[in-house]
């Protein structure tokens, strides 16, 4: 039995933690944040200068060929500083979706620059509102030709290349389209999330030009398969996100006084404190299961994911609400940084399927197997 | 990260299986013998064979073995229904205990035979005025030449009525602070004075008892640690007591609350496609799983050599009231015949109904919730104690009520 991750892995961690301490400061998130950038460039330059972009990329393709298990402790580093980064969008999806299915012509062309960090890539699902099922969706690609519009597109303002999710008539009704996001044809419009630190995008594609990515017609089959990955390497961004918002309510908690004490030596406080411990120690050791299955292609894999995903967004919005909650009046202030957390963490519970979806996949995942 | 054993470790699991599958009970020599017979051939026939307390040292029974090969050895055990409850306060909480403090002399008399189950132990801890509060406790010890006379009322203890020996902590100085005023015995529970009365459980068992002490007389030499120092011997029986109870992997699960919202309907269709349910069941399994991987984590810890950390401690507190809610929830699912206790009409009665019933007890023995709570907020959080009332003065000035 040796459920952890090797010196090796741990070591990354570290290396990762105390880059991020260096280059990606709260006062950089705050800036992002006040002016409403799409993101920080610079940072990630330097994060596709440090490879972790291209970590799982194989070496082919001018990646480092490294397992899932070395993006999950990356993942954890980048929730837990709140990067202001296209990583999610270029590494989790797009990097993920071209692996998986594409063409050899399609991973030489894309890999090699999202391995850089030379290109950004995004992801294209939802289009009206609501869980997203094939039959909702409108954007249609034929004849090598793509119109319709997606909305919201995390990073769509600034990628180079998106994964756009298609109607198909045959098949399981979808179809994954490959469409490079610089021509004339492909209009984009900035879309104000709950985080301003993470810039999303409307996508209007009229008539640009797409490429079938994997077969017609099993589009939807790919998505699924797709969030299962990412809905593991997200669940490490949640959890080091929660582990930061305790640390921050326990560091806020026990220098501030009131009644005469310290607010921490109060059971209220406490016990607060020890439920977000509670629920971010069940949400890592989820996600070491997840880690583990995803790395191995376990039979189990659907499940894992869904398990890692609810426990993500269960630790991380109880984290970051309560993390507020702890700080009083100064929590709610633009000044403090509980927002940073706040904002995120609910932006990730959405990114890829809410925790009702994902507790729907996980019930007929084990009432399946039972 | 893999699930395989080193190849040490699987030859040990090896010689473990082999063991147990030639030497478990047979049907035919446990006929006749209630749970406490059975439990005590078991447990003679592993202490012959060198497969008691095997962490133990050899001189007493053990074989030195390392944490992981305990593991490993309860893991082949669980396999077998084999009785083992009776022995776990004891050689769990006790011997440690009595290898801290006790002479040379006592080890040998007694530990071999905690090992063999022989002899029975338990625990003589909480009062009616001190649970939590457990250096509250007011029985007191008097010392009357080479002896020491015990009066008073200790309660919760679980198995008093079948044990042999147990250790008690009493008062024996009460004009100094409640934690300076304590000593630590071990005692004959056949000593003279001594009277064991059963609770009886809202489940109508009775597993705990009053046990009172009127003049009861025990030598000095019985005596751990030093006069005064009762407190400080007593955290070592309740640090090992956390790892005796565990987190309660028996009762009802998720696995088998779907088998059930297969069966049973909502709004015309299996209640496992309603929505609600699902969400319901979602939580139930990240509590589940949490705890199952949170345990693996523990383990792996404990391969390396290392000492597991206090991410061990989440395990009674989650497990105790997701089993309750869990119960509740599938009791819920059958509606008014949810609520039949009686195992002819229903096969589910005794997991189900057994665990609902049964886990306001588990919420509370061995540290309530709130206790729980405050351990990792204070021990793993590293946040202040709340102020006490009862903070430095002598105990007799401490208010009661």
């Amino acid at each position: 039995m040796n459920f952890e991750f090797s010196e090796e892995q741990q070591m990354l961690r570290d290396q990762a933690r105390n880059y991020l301490t260096q280059h990606c400061p709260t006062t950089l998130v705050r800036r992002v944040l006040n002016n409403r950038e799409t993101h920080d460039a610079d940072l990630y330059k330097g994060i596709a200068e440090m490879g972790w972009t291209a970590t799982t990329i194989p070496e082919e393709y001018g990646g480092l060929g490294m397992s899932h298990l070395e993006l999950v402790v990356i993942a954890e580093e980048l929730g837990r500083a709140c990067a202001p980064v296209p990583f999610s969008s270029t590494v989790y999806l797009a990097a993920e979706a071209i692996m998986a299915l594409g063409t050899e012509a399609q991973k030489q062309a894309w890999l090699p620059k999202l391995a850089d960090g030379s290109a950004i890539g995004c992801f294209a699902l939802g289009e009206a509102g609501g869980a997203v099922t094939p039959d909702q969706i409108s954007t249609a690609m034929a004849d090598g030709v793509i119109n319709g519009t997606k909305v919201p597109v995390a990073d769509g303002g600034i990628a180079d290349v998106a994964i756009v999710v298609c109607k198909s008539d045959g098949g399981d009704g979808a179809t994954l389209a490959l469409v490079d996001l610089s021509q004339d044809a492909v209009a984009k419009d900035n879309v104000q999330m709950i985080d301003f630190s993470r810039g999303h995008s409307e996508l209007a594609f009229n008539g640009a030009c797409a490429e079938v990515l994997g077969e017609e017609g099993a589009g939807w089959a790919a998505v699924e398969s797709l969030m299962n990955s990412a809905a593991i390497l997200f669940a490490w961004e949640q959890i080091g996100l929660a582990d930061k918002a305790l640390e921050q309510a326990r560091e806020y908690a026990l220098g501030r006084f009131a009644f005469g004490r310290s607010i921490a030596s109060y059971q209220a406080i406490k016990h607060k404190l020890a439920k977000m411990y509670v629920k971010n120690t069940l949400a890592r050791s989820n996600a070491y299961y997840g880690a583990w299955a995803l790395n191995a292609g376990a039979s189990d894999l659907a499940v894992a994911a869904a398990t890692s995903r609810v426990a993500a967004i269960q630790a991380s919005l109880f984290a970051a609400e309560e993390n507020i909650q702890t700080h009083g009046g100064m929590g709610f202030t633009w000044e403090f940084d509980c927002q940073f957390y706040y904002r995120r963490a609910k932006l990730l519970s959405l990114a890829v399927g809410s925790e009702k979806q994902w507790q729907g996949r996980l019930v007929d995942g084990l009432a399946a197997s039972a | 990260m893999d699930f395989n054993d080193t190849p040490e470790q699987a030859a040990f699991r090896k010689s473990a299986a082999d063991w147990l599958a030639a030497n478990v009970p047979t049907k035919e020599e446990t006929e006749g013998l209630n749970r406490l017979q059975i439990a005590k051939l078991w447990q003679k026939r592993k202490y012959d064979a060198g497969w008691a307390c095997i962490g133990w040292d050899p001189a007493y029974g053990g074989r030195g073995a390392s944490a992981i090969e305990q593991v490993i050895w309860k893991q082949e055990e669980a396999k077998y229904d084999v009785p083992a409850g009776f022995f776990v306060i004891g050689q769990g909480m006790m011997a440690p205990t009595l290898m801290a403090y006790a002479q040379p002399q006592h080890l040998e008399r007694y530990l071999p035979k905690l090992a063999s189950g022989e002899e029975i132990w338990c625990q003589l801890f909480s009062e009616p005025a001190g649970g939590s509060d457990l250096a509250a406790l007011r029985t007191k010890a008097e010392k009357d030449g080479d002896e020491w006379v015990i009066n008073g009322q200790k309660i919760w203890t679980s198995g008093a009525h079948y044990s042999d020996y147990g250790c008690v902590v009493v008062r024996t100085d009460p004009t100094v602070p409640k934690h300076k005023g304590l000593s630590y015995f071990f005692i004959d529970m056949k000593s003279p004075g001594i009277e064991i009365k059963p609770i009886k459980q809202l489940t109508g068992e009775s597993d705990f008892n009053e046990v009172y002490f009127t003049d009861v007389r025990v030598p000095d030499s019985q005596r751990l640690g030093e006069v005064g120092q009762g407190w400080q011997v007593s955290l070592t029986t309740l640090m090992n007591e956390r790892a005796a109870i565990g987190a309660g992997s028996s009762g009802v699960n998720v696995n088998l609350a779907i088998q059930l919202a297969k069966e049973v309907m909502i709004d015309g269709k299996p209640a496992i496609e309603d929505s609600a349910v699902k969400a319901r069941l979602a939580n139930f399994y990240v509590e589940e799983a949490g705890l199952k991987f949170t345990s693996y984590r523990t383990l792996s810890a404990l391969s390396r050599g290392d000492i597991p950390g206090p991410e061990n401690s989440i395990g009674k507190l989650v497990g105790a009231p997701k089993m309750q809610q869990l119960a509740s929830f599938c009791m819920d699912l059958l509606e008014t015949s949810g609520a039949i206790w009686d195992s002819r009409r229903s096969k589910l009665a005794d997991n189900i109904i057994g665990s609902y019933m049964g886990a306001p007890g588990l919420r509370i023995a061995g540290g309530t919730d709130e206790i729980m709570t405050n351990i990792i907020a204070e021990r793993v959080l590293g946040l202040p104690q709340e102020p006490r009332m009862d903070k430095g003065i002598p105990f007799t000035d401490v208010p009661t009520g």
